[in-house]
């Protein structure tokens, strides 16, 4: 039982952290000019080994365990530097649904950052209840044609491929006739329109419209059908601590609040203190979540209805660091450095961002607690 | 970075488990069962969870405050109503104090508030986890640190207001005579207090993890049985929400509350009890809320005295207040961060 790194993890944070000096793009956390660097930095960080940790070395990946992530967050969040690229998920939801042929099409580029990918799931209709969704691929030949509207796309503004899900049979159950694809956004038929969030941003999230995209019925990805099986692992794989490579960031930001009032403790009143002092209790209280899931990870165990558990903790804490950002940092009616108060406008997404919190409470419900239906 | 429990934690965890599961109070009539509660009091004694901290040849304690969390957490989930958190902190003084062990059962005074070890100055302090203790150490500042000083204690006589924990008696006692000092190798520096608050504070979490479970155990049966409108309650969405919330507080907790105990031991005493003082702030916030919705889940029967829930609420409020409240720890966190002044 130790929280310390071993002297192998030790020398691999010493290896991470000169190699950060050099390579740190140095763009703030959120901002459009983030969004923008992220490609050539998940490339940077894949070729010099410090990402693709826990993933098949015939794929790109680097074979140390999990908990490598947690000090590759851990530095990424202390030098300010981005985080990692998020797209645990889909790898895994590759692994586990797509044939051989397909893994060895789309992985390589997919960990490396030689492609990028974004996720075409969600519909202006089909939110939490995913399984509704529109969008129709039509067999026609070697073919499928594509058609519908696809919502809250991180990435799509920059993607070279979407991970779509699709109807591919409208005549069975909403959960059995959905089929996923390889889809590629180059085709003049996907057309992608920014949306403009709270906090400002046009490049964190895209609408993405396809209008009869022909892909090669080679590019479904799993077998007919099994769309929602593949959403459904994905998703799941989206909440396990293996992606929640903000954990660090939280805390991160509570030390960046904490600067700000050590350099003047005098302008604070106790109330404001008391939401510092939860920002800190809390981002740390994930890190040391972080650790634990992923050391039970060595043993093999897999989460999936508890990383609806770890997925409520995340939320609660960014929200909770929100509020810190917004007691300390201010609201900025003089038009000063207002990027306090737009990582508080941000922490509002989290309870939404992956599935809702109340989605995630339904899940802990029936498959952790096991509460009758 | 590997925190899983090694094999040994796990037994020691499992016993711990079976023994509280087999003698412990499983309904609030069976807290005035003195036959069960004597033979809990057995198999804790013969277990000798009680000497965890007890020196080894080196000064270093027997065990670390891991394994005492261990055991603190299932005594809790199963509301054991006998000595635990008491006698581990006297003993913790002792070894710190190069002291013999006590012959007699003894636990530790604090203040009034609980906030800290008592010290001779005051005229009355409060045994805490004092059911069976016949003495409690307390604290005087000497000419080269402090030294350990025990005060005897009164038994629990019916009548007498023992606190608000029906499973761990408070009891006041008198400074202003009877205070004898303790013979100890050596005396206690401002170091080993803290270091000793972390071990206290990590404990109370480990406490408040295990009032948790239980609480958490308690509700999700009674959700799964208790029908109304035809279905049991546990089935309508308003409940089912609460309940996640209280399985995710308690699982947050779990893991900050581990890593409060790993670090008593193996950080310096200002980082443990920076840490520990995290720990212990969401713990009690978080058994507030897991506690009082275990009340709200069983509704008015929640409400009535016989309902084990709030005999979880009430343990979780001594446990929050030991050592220092919410506020205290708060404090204690922007101290670790290098801010005064809340």
């Amino acid at each position: 039982m130790d929280f310390e790194d071993s002297p192998e993890e030790h020398a691999f944070r010493r290896r991470l952290r000169a190699w950060l000096v050099d390579h740190n793009p140095h763009v703030t956390y959120g901002s459009n000019e983030y969004w923008e660097a992220m490609p050539q930095w998940h490339q940077s960080l894949h070729e010099a080994g410090f990402f693709g940790i826990g993933w098949p070395t015939e794929y790109g990946g680097v074979d140390l365990p999990p908990v490598y992530n947690v000090i590759v967050d851990e530095e990424l969040a202390d030098a300010e530097a981005p985080a990692r690229p998020s797209l645990g998920f889909k790898v895994v939801g590759i692994m586990h649904h797509g044939s051989q042929d397909i893994q060895q099409k789309i992985l390589p580029g997919m960990i490396s950052g030689a492609d990028r990918w974004c996720q075409g799931f969600s519909e202006p209709d089909s939110g939490s209840d995913l399984a509704s969704l529109r969008t129709r691929a039509v067999r026609d030949g070697d073919e499928y044609v594509i058609s519908g509207h696809k919502i809250w796309t991180s990435y799509s503004d920059l993607a070279d491929w979407c991970f779509l899900l699709a109807r591919t049979d409208p005549g069975v159950p909403k959960h059995k006739g959905i089929s996923a694809f390889a889809v590629p956004m180059n085709d003049p038929g996907v057309k992608q329109i920014p949306l403009k969030m709270i906090n400002g941003n046009v490049r964190d999230f895209g609408e993405v419209m396809f209008d009869n995209v022909r892909v090669p019925a080679t590019n479904m990805i799993g077998a007919p059908g099994d769309g929602w099986a593949l959403a459904m692992t994905m998703v799941a794989h989206e909440r396990e601590p293996h992606e929640i490579g903000f954990a660090a960031r939280f805390a991160k930001t509570a030390n960046q609040l904490t600067a700000i009032v050590s350099d003047d403790p005098g302008r604070f009143a106790s109330e404001q203190l008391r939401d510092l002092a939860w920002a800190i209790i809390e981002a740390d209280m994930l890190q040391r979540h972080v650790s634990r899931r992923l050391s039970e990870r060595l043993d093999g165990i897999s989460h999936g209805a508890e990383g609806s558990i770890d997925k409520l903790l995340m939320i609660w804490t960014e929200q909770t660091v929100g509020h810190a950002a917004l007691a300390i940092g201010r609201a900025p009616h003089d038009g000063r450095n207002p990027a306090m108060f737009n990582t508080y406008l941000y922490s509002r997404s989290a309870s939404v961002m992956g599935g809702t919190e109340q989605i995630q409470r339904n899940l802990v419900a029936s498959r952790v607690l096991g509460l009758p239906n | 970075m590997d925190v899983r429990l090694s094999p040994e934690q796990v037994a020691l965890r499992d016993s711990a488990a079976q023994v509280v599961d087999r003698l412990g109070p499983k309904a609030v009539g069976q807290l005035a069962d003195t036959t069960r509660r004597d033979r809990l009091e057995a198999a804790v004694l013969e277990s000798g969870w009680r000497e965890l901290r007890s020196t080894d040849e080196d000064g270093a304690p027997w065990a670390s405050a891991v394994e005492v969390a261990l055991v603190a957490e299932q005594l809790a989930r199963g509301c054991a109503d006998v000595p635990f958190l008491g006698p581990t902190l006297a003993l913790e003084l002792r070894r710190l104090a190069g002291a013999p062990p006590s012959s007699r059962p003894e636990t530790i005074a604090l203040t009034s508030d609980l906030s800290s070890l008592a010290s001779t100055t005051r005229d009355r302090a409060v045994a805490v986890d004092a059911g069976l203790a016949e003495q409690a150490i307390v604290i005087e500042l000497g000419p080269t640190g402090y030294v350990l000083a025990e005060v005897p204690v009164a038994g629990v006589d019916a009548g007498v207001d023992a606190g608000i924990d029906l499973t761990r008696p408070t009891i006041p006692v008198a400074l202003s005579s009877a205070v004898e000092l303790i013979r100890q190798g050596h005396p206690i520096t401002g170091d080993d207090i803290t270091g000793w608050t972390a071990l206290g504070l990590s404990t109370a979490t480990a406490d408040l993890v295990g009032a948790m479970q239980g609480a958490l155990d308690l509700t999700v049966e009674y959700a799964s049985q208790r029908q109304q409108f035809g279905r049991p309650i546990g089935s309508f969405q308003a409940v089912q929400h609460l309940m996640a919330d209280m399985v995710s507080y308690l699982e947050g907790t779990r893991s900050t509350a581990l890593h409060a105990a790993w670090a008593v031991d193996a950080l310096e005493p200002d980082d443990a009890l920076g840490y520990a003082a995290a720990a212990a702030a969401y713990a009690a916030r978080s058994a507030r809320i897991v506690c009082e919705t275990a009340i709200q889940v069983h509704a008015g029967i929640g409400n009535t005295w016989e309902c084990m829930a709030h005999v979880f609420l009430r343990r979780s409020q001594l446990a929050s207040d030991f050592l220092g409240g919410v506020g205290t720890n708060l404090a204690r966190v922007l101290e670790h961060v290098g801010i005064g002044g809340l």
